[in-house]
């Protein structure tokens, strides 16, 4: 349905996106995730017509959306904080995409209550948005979006400026709305439990390129580069040299390491050629001579189901674990990685 | 025990003794004047009643100043607001400078606008001589000096500036996000300006356009100046009765007029401003404000930046130029001379050239204008320093003085000038004593400024940022000097700057009470203004060209100490 192809932008002489595609089909939703500055705001903004890229298309359906202004593409945009008109109240704020697609009456109102009821902020039609909470300001903006139904829904980070548990919440709520609703989506966003909340598919932002992209799952699971590794919290990583292929072995500071590819399609490496290791957080428990790594624990925090374990290796670097149970701080320990959470990556 | 006592002189006894001094000062300089032009309309007229004549001589004034206003108003909101538009959201090289000539109306003295417009537009102005010139013609094609267009254009060229200032500010603080929201909701450019532009800036509009009506309502200068006879407005009709008339009870009539109106208006802006204003700061600051793409917005800032260049800098290159050029004697007038550059007009203003008692000249003028203004400065600023530090105070008091403060703002300068001159004609006060009241009528025009500056720069010292300085080892006199005088001598300057300003170009009251003998700098402008001859307009000129440079110095200080951070 909608089609983005090898979109340029500069901004203010920077490259800021450097020929951006992908593609969104009809009932998905997808999340933009990178880091802030890293453009995404601006493809959304491309996206609706409020700028103009470079170079690139936009297409929709097949039809290029260059000659068509902003307010006759029919995409809907929820903002960032939103964007309420503060001269309007609840229920006007919902109306006004209606009303511009010139309704009559009597279906204005009936689709601004059914937007509302959506959001569950019926009863908070007549009051100024300006008396409203972070919360109820975001329901609102997202019942203004969805109530002229829009062919394409664009999310520009709307849940930055909400509270942790508020956010987790509507998260939640909008992703079961989405589903309700099957209208595509794209959600901007550089939180990453709010785009694996909502995403069906990620496409991860890195230096004005399409960095990887897939389900939440497989990102996670296996991450293209150090930066999406690093994006997405993995942060154990370990310099090595390729030992041998068959196992597949690296020789470090910390001994022997058995471990996977990262990335399956890599192009052929020689052995001795430098690596990087991406040691998972899900660490000990397997009894093996190799992939053994010892240290001193520094510091055993406390995260509900699990412990949070930082361990200082012997050559001075910092790991930090995920472990079942607390382990005493200033202590040595010495535990195994099963192979499959040992990740290489080619040095960059 | 010693410090108990100090604490309740401060706030038992010393209060209310220092509130008694601008009470005192508004009392007998402002509402005694004002009360006493009241009651002489009252006296004058329930005892003989009110005629149909004097009716028709109270309405005629009072309909022209009313249409003239809201022709004006009409004019400069049309001028001002593409402008306003351009100011909020584009950026272009530039617009500093454009910014800051836009601040010079706001200090210019009317005679100098005057001057200004008669040098380019006059008979003897620089676009005829250009024209004349062109076309050989024997006499100046453009006259436009003397009718409502004349009036309607300088008010426009004053009052622009307001509504570029109010509107554009607003414009820009606007966050663009919510004209865009519009947009991907289906409105177009014109439908998202008329739905969700224009009616997040009303209040806004509403403001400027009222401020704006109000100073061409009580506008005086101008209109004496360029209007010509023909067009008396209540405030031009009020100095005419008094001066020229010498009919006190039919001037009073029509100052009591005048202050009604122009403190209903006042009220009307002090209920408007404020209301339904909604905080839409922009996320990031600048956010709104695009450089200029593609040719509509190349047009519009060009065709903006054009006229404002037109309207504000023409008529004062004219003046400058104009100032120092030889012409073709006047038919002949002072023999054969040749055009061409001359300083000629300058080196006159120190000489006397008839012998006469009435005549000063012009040198004596600037001195007298100066001791004016310095005398200005010290009064309201040592009452403005004063009433701001009460004012802060947030009393009962404070509340119920606040208002009454912004009064002078409203009340028209003719108004308190005609006042003066029915409280303050008799001894100890009249003709010798008179030059004392000029700079105290001047601090009283000047004081709404001056508190309005220093207050909130007063106010913006937080306590804690004393009490650091004292816990970090500073005395009280090194707290004074290393906090307070840093934070506040920018604003004490900034207001020194505009009353200097304001009281070197009053007009409207010092035309009531200047002496022939001490005339100040605007009324010796408008005296050698209105005399024939090339000498006189050269010198009226020149002496304009000379305050019109003590205002681009004032502007460069303002500039200086940033005054528009300041007074935000």
């Amino acid at each position: 349905m909608l089609e983005v192809q090898n979109i340029w932008k500069t901004y203010e002489g920077r490259p800021l996106l450097c020929g951006v595609s992908f593609t969104v089909a009809a009932g998905e939703t997808i999340c933009l995730l990178g880091a802030s500055g890293s453009g995404k705001s601006t493809l959304l903004r491309i996206i609706t017509g409020l700028e103009q890229a470079e170079q690139g298309v936009i297409r929709w359906d097949g039809q290029p959306m260059e000659a068509i202004p902003v307010h006759r593409r029919n995409f809907g945009l929820m903002f960032q904080e939103y964007a309420l008109f503060p001269h309007r109240s609840v229920a006007e704020n919902v109306a006004f995409g209606l009303r511009m697609k010139n309704l009559p009456r009597a279906q204005v109102e009936s689709r601004v209550r059914q937007a509302l009821d959506r959001v569950h902020l019926l009863a908070f039609a007549a009051r100024p948005v300006t008396a409203l909470s972070g919360g109820e300001q975001q329901r609102v903006a997202l019942a203004r979006a969805i109530a002229p139904e829009p062919r394409l829904l664009m999310f520009d980070e709307p849940l930055g400026a909400l509270d942790r548990a508020l956010k987790a919440q509507l998260a939640d709520e909008l992703r079961s709305l989405l589903h309700q609703l099957g209208i595509p989506a794209i959600y901007v966003t550089h939180d990453q439990e709010e785009a694996f909340t909502l995403a069906d598919r990620l496409i991860m932002l890195h230096d004005g390129q399409v960095g990887q992209e897939g389900s939440p799952q497989s990102v996670y699971q296996s991450p293209a580069s150090m930066w999406v590794a690093r994006f997405l919290g993995l942060n154990n990583f370990l310099s090595g040299a390729l030992l041998t292929e068959q196992p597949l072995c690296a020789q470090t500071a910390l001994g022997v390491f058995r471990g996977n590819w990262a990335n399956a399609a890599h192009p052929p490496v020689a052995v001795g050629s430098p690596l990087t290791l991406l040691l998972r957080p899900r660490g000990l428990g397997v009894d093996a001579v190799d992939n053994q790594i010892s240290g001193v624990v520094e510091d055993c925090i406390f995260q509900g189901e699990s412990f949070r374990v930082a361990l200082r290796a012997a050559d001075g670097s910092l790991f930090i674990f995920a472990m079942p149970q607390a382990q005493p701080v200033g202590q040595p320990l010495t535990f195994s990685i099963s192979a499959d959470d040992v990740q290489f990556f080619q040095k960059e | 025990m010693g410090k108990t006592l100090f604490q309740n002189m401060r706030r038992g006894v010393a209060m209310p003794f220092l509130w008694a001094l601008p009470l005192l000062f508004l009392a007998v300089f402002f509402f005694y004047p004002l009360i006493a032009i009241f009651r002489l309309a009252v006296t004058a007229f329930l005892e003989q009643g009110l005629g149909a004549d004097t009716l028709h001589e109270v309405l005629q004034p009072l309909e022209f100043t009313f249409w003239q206003a809201a022709l004006s108003t009409l004019l400069t909101m049309a001028v001002g607001l593409p402008a306003a538009y351009v100011f909020g959201r584009y950026r272009f090289r530039g617009k500093n400078a454009l910014r800051v000539i836009t601040t010079l109306p706001f200090i210019l003295p009317t005679v100098v606008v005057a001057a200004s417009f008669n040098a380019l537009l006059g008979p003897r102005g620089g676009l005829n001589l250009v024209l004349m010139n062109l076309f050989h013609l024997a006499d100046p094609p453009v006259q436009i000096l003397n009718s409502l267009a004349a009036i309607l254009l300088v008010h426009v060229f004053y009052n622009t500036t307001i509504v570029i200032r109010t509107v554009g500010g607003a414009w820009e603080q606007m966050d663009p996000r919510l004209e865009q929201a519009a947009r991907v909701l289906g409105a177009s450019p014109a439908r998202a300006l008329w739905e969700v532009t224009l009616p997040l800036l009303r209040p806004s509009l509403l403001a400027a356009a009222l401020l704006v009506f109000l100073f061409d309502f009580t506008s005086f200068g101008v209109i004496l100046l360029l209007g010509g006879p023909r067009f008396a407005t209540l405030e031009v009709d009020i100095y005419i009765q008094a001066t020229q008339m010498l009919n006190l009870p039919l001037a009073g009539l029509l100052s009591a007029v005048q202050m009604t109106c122009t403190l209903g208006i006042t009220l009307i802006a002090a209920a408007v401003s404020g209301k339904g204003l909604t905080p839409l700061a922009p996320r990031v600051q600048g956010e709104g404000v695009q450089p200029v793409r593609g040719w509509r917005s190349r047009v519009a800032v060009g065709a903006v930046v054009a006229l404002l260049i037109l309207l504000l800098v023409t008529p004062l290159a004219a003046l400058v130029v104009r100032s120092v050029t030889r012409l073709d004697a006047n038919r002949g007038e002072r023999g054969q001379v040749q055009t061409g550059l001359t300083l000629e007009y300058y080196q006159e203003l120190f000489i006397n050239r008839r012998q006469s008692i009435f005549y000063v000249p012009p040198i004596i003028a600037a001195r007298n204008s100066l001791i004016y203004a310095g005398a200005t400065v010290m009064i309201s600023l040592s009452l403005g320093f004063l009433t701001a530090h009460l004012l802060n105070r947030r009393s009962r008091m404070a509340r119920l003085f606040d208002p009454l403060l912004m009064l002078p703002l409203g009340a028209s300068a003719v108004t308190l000038g005609l006042g003066f001159v029915l409280v303050f004609n008799r001894p100890p006060f009249n003709a010798i004593g008179f030059p004392f009241l000029i700079p105290i009528v001047h601090s009283l025009v000047a004081l709404p400024f001056v508190v309005r500056i220093l207050q909130p720069a007063l106010a913006s010292i937080p306590i804690s940022l004393r009490q650091a300085a004292r816990v970090l080892g500073a005395s009280s006199w090194q707290v004074w000097r290393e906090v307070d005088f840093p934070i506040v001598s920018r604003a004490a300057l900034v207001a020194a700057v505009f009353s200097f300003t304001i009281s070197l170009g009053e007009f409207g009251a010092t035309s009531f009470l200047a002496r022939p003998e001490y005339p100040t700098l605007p009324i010796a402008i408008y005296r050698f203004l209105s005399q024939p001859g090339a000498l006189n307009y050269g010198q009226a000129l020149a002496m304009a060209s000379v305050l019109l440079a003590i205002c681009a110095i004032s502007i460069w200080v303002l500039e200086r100490v940033q005054w528009d951070t300041l007074s935000s």
